[in-house]
């Protein structure tokens, strides 16, 4: 095969390894913290691209041009309310059934998650439909060969391997950062060093549905398409990337995104007849992965004291 | 009025049965919306009133005291909603279908209401069992009951398949696999060409010994709905699988699959095969949700991907979660709730999905064990409780 070809299912499997990565950020934080999972967080994502795409429709009929200041208000708009719903989902959901078993956990954000979908599907201006969004960034083409590099691609790539970059540093390096790992270590022994257990698990899901947030406009800027339904895969699939690279673990996450894009990536490259099969293989190869590391790549030490 | 001391008559459960049965009949045949609001409000306020007062456990006692003779007052009960209906297509297409959902929620109760083990793939195995009877019933003369087995068998199966890692993972691990094999399992439908894809596929209708259940049955100078006859087997199959599964519950196996829920690591000091009751149950399970989609297939005629996605093995959960998780009884009720309000409220059937996730969660907030919690195990079914 030709090498810019190659070069060019490398950017775009880079591309959906980012946005896959941060999704699976998320996961892992909420699971670092809590031990839950919140299934809701792939529609918190569509809820954000939808909350940044009726800012970019109001902006405009307020007459602002400047497609910088549109997009840097958009963000905004998107990843604030977002982290407002991450710690109201968190605040009264998820913290009254702290100690119920985690199927119920599981389930009640299942829920929501559908009710997010729903609201939007039934209350958004003809929200069944597919939605265009905005193209904002540059779309300046570089060619080298057969491979087309196009600037917003290029962005975008940046933007998330930046801001993965800097939620580890937030996780590794600052006080709050070592506070979240402490409640993900022992949350009763954290609560005894004085640390506000409260506060930690919603800056951690505040921060998340933030992530799931920006990812969201960053999948509509790519695609300048959302709908609906746009999280519920990505959920899907960030919740796959997490749990095989080791819950709780934000370098498992990191790797579980990139992995899931190289599989669906490779079938496209190897077998261009079967891609159609492309996520029948990837979620295959996932099944497969856990019945040989059943806690994650990257796994937890699983020991049970009785 | 309804004392602890004494064991009740039958008297108070069957009087229950009736109006539950009557309740039924009256929901699935009014069509006039207001008509089904009041309805549906007088059902509420009876529930609440019937447990307020004790009456609702008072015949709960009763029915317990003398279940043989209450199961076949039950099976009569239906039996004659089925009749009285037996000329509207819709409300007995309905009532088969709550009846199908509940024989997958049997098998769902096997695996997670007792065993404890995690599947959110159900939609794909209740899939399995619907692409089996298409396929079998369109190129093969097998006799159809045995389709139906074999859309069970071919669940089982394929549910095997995913044995191993459901073994060998625990809690979220575990809920991945079923999650990822449902998506799968969609996907895989969506794309592959010889099984329809996207468009699915048409399947024939269900004869057994030569009685096509497609043509409606003609008494004197009446026909009756063809979904008369499915809603019969429909439920012939129902009482066979809350048999088995009762029988399995009240049986050894039952209870060690309640001590491998409870406490795996203090089943297996005790010397239970967990592995082995894991698998056990997890194979009822999709044998079961198999069976009931080889029929459903059959009933509607045509099956495609969107009837067996991921919200589906949802709808499953979310029917044994609200009717109690392992209280075989509250599914019934559960499922009428989710399946058969959103259809005939034609108000809020844009809003079917958003109002029962509401349900969900306010249950699961105020009500973790259900609407119907499950009781606890009597081991002497007959006999009426002693006081101590």
């Amino acid at each position: 095969m030709d090498i810019g070809f190659l070069a060019q299912y490398v950017l775009s499997g880079v591309m959906l390894g980012v946005v896959y990565a941060m999704v699976a950020v998320g996961f892992t934080l909420y699971f670092g913290v809590l031990d839950v999972i919140n299934f809701s967080h792939g529609d918190v994502l569509t809820a954000g691209a939808f909350v940044s795409l009726a800012t970019y429709l109001a902006l405009r009929a307020a007459g602002v041009d400047s497609p910088v200041l549109v997009l840097a208000i958009m963000l905004v708009a998107a990843i604030g309310s977002m982290a407002v719903l991450g710690v109201v989902i968190a605040k009264f959901f998820v913290l009254p059934l702290r100690y119920a078993p985690p199927f119920i956990t599981l389930l009640i954000t299942l829920m929501i998650g559908i009710a997010i979908r729903e609201s939007i599907r039934l209350f958004y201006p003809s929200g069944s439909n597919p939605q265009s969004f905005p193209h904002l960034l540059p779309k300046t083409a570089y060619h080298w060969g057969n491979l087309i590099v196009r600037q917003d691609t290029l962005i975008l790539i940046v933007t998330g391997l930046v801001v993965i970059a800097l939620v580890n540093l937030f996780i590794n390096h600052t006080r709050a950062g070592l506070a979240i790992r402490a409640v993900a270590q022992d949350g009763e022994t954290a609560k005894v060093m004085g640390i506000n257990f409260e506060w930690i698990v919603l800056l951690a899901f505040a921060l998340g549905s933030a992530l799931a947030a920006l990812a969201g406009v960053m999948n509509g800027l790519y695609y300048n398409e959302i709908n609906f339904g746009t999280g519920l895969m990505l959920g899907i699939i960030g919740f796959c990337a997490a749990v095989v690279g080791g819950l709780g673990n934000i370098y498992g996450a990191i790797l579980g995104g990139f992995l899931f894009a190289l599989l669906q990536t490779i079938v496209v490259i190897a077998v261009p007849s079967l891609s159609a099969y492309k996520d029948v293989f990837a979620f295959g190869v996932i099944i497969l992965l856990m019945v040989i590391k059943p806690t994650g790549m990257i796994g937890e030490v699983s020991a049970e004291r009785v | 009025m309804f004392s602890a001391d004494k064991s009740p008559g039958p008297l108070p459960a069957v009087v229950g049965v009736i109006a539950i049965a009557v309740f039924a009949m009256l929901l699935l045949r009014i069509h006039d919306q207001w008509g089904l609001l009041v309805l549906a409000a007088v059902g509420g306020i009876a529930l609440l009133v019937a447990a307020r007062t004790g009456a609702a456990a008072y015949a709960e006692r009763a029915f317990a005291a003398h279940e043989p003779l209450m199961n076949g007052v039950v099976i009569i009960a239906f039996v004659s909603v089925i009749a009285v209906l037996a000329r509207q297509d819709f409300s007995l297409l309905i009532l088969a279908t709550v009846l199908l959902y509940s024989i997958a929620c049997l098998g769902l109760s096997v695996q997670l209401g007792y065993c404890g083990v995690m599947n959110f793939a159900g939609a794909a195995f209740f899939g399995a069992g619907g692409y089996t009877a298409a396929v079998l019933g369109a190129h093969t003369g097998l006799p159809h009951l045995l389709i139906v087995l074999a859309g069970g068998v071919v669940a089982g199966l394929l549910g095997s398949l995913l044995l191993l890692p459901v073994l060998r993972t625990r809690g979220h691990y575990a809920a991945l696999i079923t999650v990822a094999f449902g998506i799968l399992f969609r996907s895989f439908l969506e794309v592959n060409n010889t099984l329809g894809g996207p468009q699915g596929l048409t399947v024939p209708g269900m004869t057994i010994f030569g009685w096509s259940l497609g043509k409606g049955l003609v008494i004197g100078d009446t026909t009756l709905s063809f979904y008369f006859n499915y809603a019969l087997v429909t439920l012939g199959l129902a009482i066979v699988v809350f048999g088995v599964t009762r029988r399995l519950e009240r049986s050894w196996v039952g209870m060690h699959f309640d001590a491998v829920r409870i406490d795996e690591v203090a089943a297996s000091t005790f010397g239970l095969n967990v592995q082995g009751l894991k698998i056990m149950a997890f194979v009822i399970g999709n044998v079961f949700a198999g069976m009931a989609g080889a029929v459903f297939a059959m009933m509607t005629g045509f099956i495609s991907p969107t009837d067996f996605d991921f919200s589906t093995s949802l709808v499953l959960i979310a029917i044994i979660m609200l009717g109690g998780l392992g209280n075989l009884w509250g599914i019934l009720p559960a499922a009428a709730f989710v399946l058969i309000l959103p259809e005939k409220l034609q108000v809020i059937q844009e809003y079917r999905f958003l109002l029962y996730a509401g349900a969900v969660i306010l249950v699961l907030l105020f009500r973790p064990a259900g609407l119907f919690p499950r009781r606890l195990r009597r081991h002497f079914p007959l006999k009426a409780p002693s006081r101590a």
